[in-house]
């Protein structure tokens, strides 16, 4: 009877250690990564932000009402003119795959806009903005680092508003598009 | 029937040994020194409140320990994103003033083997210090001791409250030496490649709510100045 369980102690902690090595702790899940190949070279993504339903925070000085309800922003003077928003980030079939900021400072001299995209499982993009505007509306920024599969990328992001065009009650009042041109920068070395 | 009952008792018992034996397996804790703490260059230290509540906003799945922050705020439940989080808080220097702001978005990592001690977690961190510049943080934070260390023994407490003070480097990469990656993006940062160690200091956890009484701080290390960059500097200033 001893034996037997001595058998069952040692088989328990066989069984567990195989259960924890098999049994990944974290399986994050995954959406197909819609991306197409760019005309001159590179690697092209399309992410949708729909406002204001993916809107999770904005957070400015001197708000009437943040959002979430009940945000308070710091009224430190030194964050007077620092603007942040967090939203949820949609992929080209308007499935959210991740969570992204974006920081907008007014300086002296100049601005800052920046992005941070977060995708779970795949990694993260930094996009530094132009704080200008280009004539059509749409801002242009490039891709200062990323994370994991974004890594060895460099390229650009096309920042641009498109107002809702539908005449649907559920439809959002437009969307923040988001189009990433990634060149690898091993690629680029080739060349 | 005897000899299965018997069975049963003893992979229960293994089990429990081998879950015992992991969380209190000498081997696998790692703790030590950043190469931050004894660095000759030129250093950045920006603290934050750790707990949820303290921070500007902070959100998750709604359904975890940690409370999203404020109440109704939008929660990430979507399958792709429900083990992610996402804080913004006043980032504080040593004198506990205002200097800037920071955003953190983390998610648990694929990366993790609990097996090796290795509960880790991808985080990236947008920090804004007004008048200086912006600059974007990577790293891979491995909490296998505060979970022991500070976790465990709260839901072992009867009160299920953990008090007392653990201080500990969560960053674990992907920089040697377990440092995190920084990349400078505008102003005095703009164009720099820097390190970075993120650590915590818990003083109170609590099984409803996570920490209620902790500390982070984020300690960014600047490139060191050459002697040929400050001989440039001298001869432009002539």
């Amino acid at each position: 009877m001893v034996k037997t369980f001595l058998i069952g102690i040692i088989l328990g902690i066989v069984a567990a250690a195989g259960a924890l090595y098999a049994k990944p702790a974290v399986d994050q899940v995954r959406e197909i990564s819609l991306v197409s190949v760019a005309a001159n070279g590179g690697n092209r993504e399309n992410f949708r932000i729909n406002i204001p339903v993916d809107r999770v925070m904005i957070g400015a000085a001197g708000q009437s009402s943040g959002l979430p309800a009940g945000l308070e922003w710091p009224e430190d003077d030194i964050l007077a003119t620092v603007s942040t928003e967090i939203f949820k980030v949609r992929n080209e079939r308007d499935v959210i795959i991740g969570v992204a900021a974006r920081t907008v400072a007014v300086e002296d001299d100049s601005s800052v806009i920046d992005w941070v995209l977060h995708l779970p499982a795949r990694g993260s993009l930094f996009v530094s903005m132009e704080p200008a505007a280009m004539e059509d509306g749409h801002r242009v920024g490039e891709l200062r680092t990323g994370t994991e599969e974004f890594r060895s990328m460099t390229g650009f992001v096309a920042e641009r508003w498109v107002s809702n065009t539908s005449d649907d009650e559920d439809a959002p009042d437009g969307r923040i598009e988001l189009l990433a041109t990634y060149v690898s920068r091993v690629e680029e070395s080739t060349e | 029937m005897k000899y299965i009952v018997i069975l049963l008792l003893g992979l229960l018992t293994g089990a429990a040994i081998f879950a015992a034996g992991l969380a209190y397996n000498p081997f696998i804790s790692k703790p030590g020194l950043s190469p931050l703490e004894v660095t000759d260059s030129e250093t950045i230290s920006l603290a934050y409140s750790a707990a949820p509540s303290e921070s500007i906003f902070y959100t998750n799945d709604g359904e975890s320990i940690i409370e999203p922050h404020p109440e109704n705020v939008l929660q990430l439940w979507e399958s792709t994103i429900r083990q992610s989080s996402a804080m913004a808080t006043v980032l504080r220097d040593g004198r506990n003033q205002t200097v800037g702001l920071g955003i953190k978005i983390s998610s648990l990592s694929e990366k993790t083997r609990l097996l090796s001690g290795r509960a880790i977690t991808d985080s990236v961190w947008y920090v804004y210090l007004p008048g200086r510049g912006a600059f974007f943080v990577e790293q891979s934070e491995n909490y296998w001791d505060y979970l022991r260390n500070v976790v465990l023994p709260a839901y072992r407490s009867s009160a299920n409250t953990w008090k007392g003070s653990w201080l500990g480097n969560v960053t674990n990469g992907p920089n040697a030496l377990g440092t995190a990656r920084v990349t400078g993006s505008s102003g005095e940062f703009e164009g720099m490649d820097m390190l970075g160690v993120e650590s915590l200091s818990v003083r109170t956890w609590r099984v409803e709510g996570g920490p209620i009484a902790a500390e982070g701080r984020l300690l960014i290390e600047l490139p060191a100045v050459t002697d040929a960059e400050t001989e440039e500097t001298i001869v432009e200033s002539d």
